[in-house]
């Protein structure tokens, strides 16, 4: 049978297929469906880890023991795991263990536009990289059997083009495995320099065999065009690219073990055509391979290392023609993501944006709240870094900083990356105020679940960790909750704790409004007989309210509002009035 | 065949994914090779949204680009304007008459260029336009707006109704059939 998949949907199958057990991940576009799906096959152990090192952990545990593993990350996720990455590179792996990496070329979800494959090379683990949901689902397969056969953890790197396209992928039967028999094996498991000094040149052995296998393997294989004018090497979605523009007229050596590179296959197909090009998306990995072979080649000279390519980037290169198209006059206003209408986040942004506090801030939804009119931000970096910056900065900038300058980061980000900073600020007495966004949820990923909302992957209840109490453990003796919805509450409890010299966490306390339990209130209105069109209620940025343009007073859209209240304690007049009028 | 191209245009949050799961749906059943490609995450938020849906015989590349679109489906006039760089020579844009103002609008750091889907239609487009929220409304549901433009793209398709019908059971929830193949048929006949 044929199904229509996602390519994170076919990764899960794959792992279905391949008879993996436990799958352990923290969610992050455009890698997150691979672990939702994941979940929905009740053969598969799945979990939210609070962080993609956890995740990568508890794969090698799994693996340890004997079953097939699995753990998904965004890029940047990737970072975080790198830590366990480049020593399980040195045990390898009891059963198979396959870690999944997404990157997201033209950063439609992301802060960076990092190519994982660098990883793959400086850790020396093979790397697969799929070219659609079909291939996909067979590389897992292949991936475990590498795994397993070279003793090695396996990297498939997918890309938000392929992660999030869908085509038809073939369904087969689930391979049950029988756990391996578990065996204490110190010389392979226990990474002290004695162990590790003999496991390096296993690690570069293993290399050597696995470029071995891939100058044969059919996953790297030459497609003969007409014309052996052009050769072009790629992997991934660049192959599809390269079909769609030039389809048949050109040959194309596509990779699909994309680490360790294939020498003499590469040197084969060099010989053969006229002209060599390698069309890679990001930086120039498999051009550098290329030149270092002493081929001559073309890559980055003509294809940019900046975002997405298309099958038009590759005309363009190739010198053909385009197709003809038009476009209307007026000019056509940008459409940026917005915070929704009564998000939680709001009107937290709004007090600090009115007292003109500095902001570090953190990764996700509320990394909205820089875009005007809040402009509530100062700085974005990585996963935590609110809370880490926030002590470097008051440290640098004395008592001045410390009381003008706040963090904010949300629960699921606070449990990734933010414990340990804030047991920094205790610790080394840091007169700091971190403020926790709590809307109980993963927001920007689309609502998981982490280990502060009490459910688990599956929905099912499980235990939560008390924020309050968790910051008082960590040595913060000022913890306070307020509800974003209060403007008052807010402005009092932010003014306070910043006139304190003392470590201090305001916890900020409304679930995201979208979440299915979170019924909202019925719209506002405002009252035209009492506005004056001061315009205090735009301050808010909030999508639901604009200016009439035609008495140039307030007005609010009825579809959008969830009757937060949040506008109505800002308007001193009292135009903005519950339901109708 | 020659592949054809269609891109699904909005604002976040509108829909375009059931969109895009019903048309990928029927397109397979009727046995074309097909490639649907969305964008996930920040996008959502109220953000502009785009989904490429290609089929035809053997389909590469998942995404569309300028000059390429057979026809753009629009939730939203401005987001129809947005893309029409994208469509092809002779190309049709199916667009609700809905407006959605962007944040720069709102603020009044813009203008809403309120004719513009008149000034493209001057330019040679073909531009089918809908009020498909009221249409999805008198079906009995404002949230099948992208059922009811779904059905106004069947017009131009050669895909027997039953096809369709069978394709929104099998994208819908049991209970919400109905007013889906009710919008539908609204969108293909309205």
């Amino acid at each position: 049978m044929k199904k229509l998949m996602l390519g994170n949907e076919a990764i899960a199958r794959g792992l279905y297929e391949a008879g993996v057990r436990v799958v352990s991940s923290y969610p992050g576009t455009p890698s997150t469906e691979i672990t939702e799906f994941a979940a929905k096959y009740d053969e598969i152990y799945c979990e939210w880890a609070p962080n993609e090192k956890v995740a990568a952990e508890v794969a090698f545990g799994a693996s340890l023991r004997g079953v097939r593993s699995a753990c998904a990350m965004k890029h940047v996720g990737l970072n975080v795991a790198a830590d366990p990455l480049f020593t399980l590179s040195y045990t390898g792996v009891g059963g198979g263990m396959v870690i999944f990496v997404a990157d997201d070329p033209a950063m439609h979800s992301s802060q960076n536009e990092q190519d994982s494959r660098h990883y793959a090379i400086a850790a020396k683990v093979p790397m697969l990289e799929p070219a659609d949901s079909a291939e996909a689902k067979e590389f897992v397969k292949l991936a475990y059997e590498l795994s397993e056969r070279f003793d090695t953890p396996v990297i498939v790197r997918m890309c938000t083009r392929i992660a999030h396209s869908q085509c038809q992928v073939e369904l087969e039967n689930r391979q049950e495995l029988k756990p391996l028999e578990y065996k204490k094996n110190p010389a392979k498991y226990i990474m002290a320099p004695a162990n590790a000094i003999k496991r390096h040149p296993f690690v570069e052995e293993r290399t050597a065999r696995l470029r071995e296998y891939g100058e044969s393997a059919d996953i790297n294989r030459i497609e003969r065009g007409s014309s052996d004018r052009i050769g072009i090497i790629c992997a991934g979605t660049c192959y599809q690219y390269v079909k769609e523009a030039l389809g048949d007229s050109v040959s194309v050596l596509k990779l699909g073990l994309v680490n360790p590179l294939p020498d003499r296959l590469i040197r084969k197909f060099a010989a053969s055509v006229e002209k060599l090009y390698v069309i890679e998306e990001l930086d120039g990995v498999i051009q550098g391979h290329v030149s270092s072979l002493g081929l001559e080649c073309v890559g980055k000279e003509v294809f940019s290392p900046l975002g997405e390519y298309s099958q038009a980037t590759i005309r363009e290169a190739f010198g053909l023609s385009q197709p003809e198209s038009l476009s209307a006059d007026s000019e056509i206003p940008v459409r940026p993501p917005v915070m929704c209408a009564g998000c939680p986040h709001r009107g937290m942004f709004y007090i600090l944006s009115k007292n003109k506090i500095t902001v570090l801030g953190d990764i996700g939804c509320y990394t909205l709240g820089s875009a005007a009119p809040l402009s509530a931000l100062d700085s974005t970096l990585c996963m935590g870094a609110s809370v880490s910056g926030l002590h470097g900065f008051n440290k640098a900038g004395g008592s001045e900083a410390e009381g003008r300058s706040v963090c904010v980061i949300g629960d699921s980000t606070f449990m990734h990356s933010g414990i340990t900073g804030l047991v920094n600020i205790a610790y080394n007495a840091s007169n700091s105020t971190v403020i926790i966004l709590d809307n109980s949820i993963t927001g920007m990923t689309g609502h998981q679940q982490n280990p502060t909302t009490g459910y688990n992957i599956k929905g099912d209840p499980a235990a939560a960790v008390n924020l309050e109490e968790l910051c008082r453990a960590v040595g913060i003796k000022r913890v306070r909750v307020v509800d974003p919805y209060n403007l008052k509450e807010c402005e009092a409890a932010v003014l306070e704790e910043l006139a304190v010299a003392e470590p201090s966490v305001i916890i900020s306390r409304r679930p995201c409004v979208l979440l299915k339990y979170v019924k909202p209130k019925p719209s506002l209105a405002v009252d035209r007989d009492k506005c004056v069109g001061c315009r205090m209620c735009m301050r808010l940025g909030c999508p639901a309210i604009s200016i009439d343009k035609e008495d140039k007073k307030a007005k609010i859209d009825s579809t959008q509002c969830v009757g937060c209240e949040v506008c109505e304690q800002l308007c001193r007049l009292g135009a903005i009035v519950k339901g109708e009028l | 065949m020659q592949t054809v191209n269609v891109m699904i245009v909005g604002v976040g949050g509108q829909g375009s994914i059931l969109a895009s799961k019903l048309l990928g749906t029927v397109l397979v059943d009727c046995g074309y090779q097909v490639k649907v490609s969305e964008v996930h995450g920040m996008s959502q938020r109220g953000g502009s949204v785009v989904t490429y849906v290609r089929f035809g015989d053997a389909v590469y590349s998942p995404v569309i680009t300028k000059g390429e679109a057979d026809y753009i489906v629009s939730f939203e006039k401005l987001e129809a304007a947005r893309h029409a760089p994208c469509l092809k020579k002779g190309g049709r844009i199916i667009s609700s008459s809905q407006r959605i103002d962007p944040m720069p609008v709102i603020t009044g750091a813009a203008e809403y260029p309120d004719g513009v889907l008149e000034e493209l239609r001057s330019k040679g487009v073909l531009v089918d336009e809908l009020d498909a929220l009221e249409l999805a409304r008198s079906a009995g549901s404002a949230k099948s707006v992208n059922i009811v433009l779904m059905g106004r793209l069947a017009r131009y398709f050669d895909i027997p109704m039953e096809k369709w019908l069978a394709a929104i059971e099998k994208c819908v929830k049991p209970q919400f059939a109905e007013v889906n193949k009710k919008a539908f048929m609204l969108g293909c006949d309205g």
